[in-house]
């Protein structure tokens, strides 16, 4: 799966760089910056979380290839 | 048939539809498979600065479904650039040919003209013309004014316009293609664009190609200021040294610093380079920046440039549709990081308005970002020696010299 984050929605509460430090660090404003959009078999049940305590649904997992993707 | 192409017959007034017709001929119709496949042998770009093949969107449309519309974007929210105020305002039938074309090539029964709404001399005679093309066809065509910034000529925000009255960028996926007016599959397409699809009905894409490169076909509009004798919109065929378009314009009004090329989504160039410049999307691209929507500014030595891109910086940050957080905030450091310079700061600002402009790339849900960050650091790059004079010792004589580079809300069709 992939990482996507909204950049409209996100507010950087920061909830995803506290859950995910492996892939998500957060700029020096608070808005998350992703290490890796891929997650690591290993790490998707950790991005799910993630992406469900998102206050602001910006986090969003997407399947790997997505058409119409840029 | 060599230059001008877009710009032949022109004078002061809108052309009215037998002298249109006399200089460029009747439109044919076309079988919208036999139109398409011309327009991609054509490889006709987008002139409205991000330069995508237009085959490309027009197949991206076709697969978004039925009842798709055209947008017509003559937002021109570039405040340097005003090609498509003048090809509006002197060429509104070729305008309108072309997106009638297009109408017809993906099968839009809608075209919607998008225009600044400072432009009612602009309206009301498109407004006249479309009256008169629509008789007797299936085709509904109107205009909607939008209001003035920067990113409001953004695709996505003319339809968050059009649809909700807000004229913010939205998010992407969907593309506009997908889902963009009435949530219907949408193609938006430049002014300058529209017009040459008007002429490759006419002439084909083989006579597209005549002028201009390989890689960039083609002639376009470019829009030249600052300190050449002879300001104004210009066409050239993709590939023309910079320096030809120089002598075309009454050459340098005085020795130049460096070009702005692309306007504020494009970069600076050394004046050094001017032998070497090429205007074309494939040839700027080893000197970092764009031909964007065609816009040149030439900077004079006596001008500051620091102060101009201090200036510059505050008012894109202003322009942020304030959105997303990185370029709310990253836009908005890069503005006091160069004003601070500016006015006489560590040079160690300098540092940190580099980290900024790598930070903000790619991380708002439009380009502004990311092209506020290449204008920001190829400045930092070409002005490294009077960035450090200001950074060591203030403000200098020429600071508050009259600016070249325009912000906002001075339009005119010249």
């Amino acid at each position: 799966m992939r990482i996507e984050i909204d950049p409209i929605a996100c507010d950087g509460h920061g909830l995803c760089a506290e859950l995910l430090p492996e892939l998500i660090a957060l700029d020096e404003w608070g808005y998350p910056l992703i290490a890796d959009r891929e997650v690591p078999p290993e790490l998707e049940a950790l991005a799910r979380r993630a992406a469900s305590v998102c206050p602001t649904l910006a986090l969003r997992l997407a399947p790997r290839h997505r058409a119409g993707q840029r | 048939m060599s230059l001008p192409r877009l710009l032949a017959g022109i004078d002061d007034l809108p052309m009215d539809q037998r002298r249109h017709t006399s200089v460029h001929g009747e439109l044919p119709r076309w079988r919208a498979t036999e139109l398409l496949a011309e327009l991609e042998r054509s490889g006709l770009r987008g002139r409205g600065g991000g330069g995508f093949p237009l085959a490309l969107k027009l197949a991206a449309v076709r697969r978004g479904g039925s009842s798709p519309v055209v947008v017509v974007n003559g937002t021109e929210s570039e405040p340097m650039s005003t090609k498509d105020r003048l090809l509006m305002w002197c060429a509104p039938h070729l305008i309108v040919d072309g997106a009638v074309a297009l109408a017809d090539a993906i099968g839009a029964a809608e075209v919607i003209f998008c225009l600044d709404e400072l432009e009612p001399r602009i309206h009301e005679s498109l407004h006249r013309e479309i009256g008169e093309r629509a008789e007797g066809r299936r085709l509904t065509m109107g205009i909607v004014a939008t209001p003035g910034g920067y990113v409001t000529g953004h695709e996505s925000a003319i339809v968050h316009w059009h649809d909700d009255g807000i004229a913010t960028p939205l998010p992407n996926p969907p593309r506009v293609s997908e889902r963009g007016v009435r949530r219907r599959p949408t193609l938006v397409a430049n002014v300058e664009t529209v017009a040459h699809v008007a002429l490759i009905a006419r002439h084909g894409a083989d006579w597209f190609r005549e002028l201009g490169t390989e890689a960039d076909p083609g002639t376009a509009l470019i829009t030249l200021s600052g300190a050449v004798a002879d300001p104004g919109v210009y066409e050239i065929a993709h590939g023309e040294p910079l320096a030809s378009l120089l002598r075309t314009a009454g050459g340098a009004s005085e020795p130049i610093r460096a070009f702005l090329v692309g306007g504020y989504g494009g970069g600076w160039v050394d004046a050094g380079e001017l032998p070497k410049l090429r205007l074309s999307r494939a040839q700027l691209r080893p000197f970092g920046t764009r031909l964007g929507a065609g816009v040149v500014v030439a900077l004079g030595q006596s001008a500051c440039p620091v102060a101009e891109i201090a200036r510059a910086a505050e008012w894109l940050s202003a322009q942020s549709a304030g959105q997303c957080g990185p370029c709310i905030h990253g836009l908005g450091s890069i503005a006091a990081g160069m004003a601070s310079i500016r006015d006489g700061d560590d040079p160690p600002t300098l540092d940190r308005v580099a980290r900024w402009c790598e930070l903000v790339t790619g991380r708002g849900a439009c380009a502004h970002p990311d092209g506020v960050a290449e204008f920001i650091s190829s400045a930092l790059r070409v002005f490294a020696p009077e960035l450090i004079d200001h950074a060591e010792l203030g403000r200098c004589d020429a600071c508050d010299a009259s600016p070249t580079l325009t912000l906002s809300g001075t339009h005119a069709v010249h």
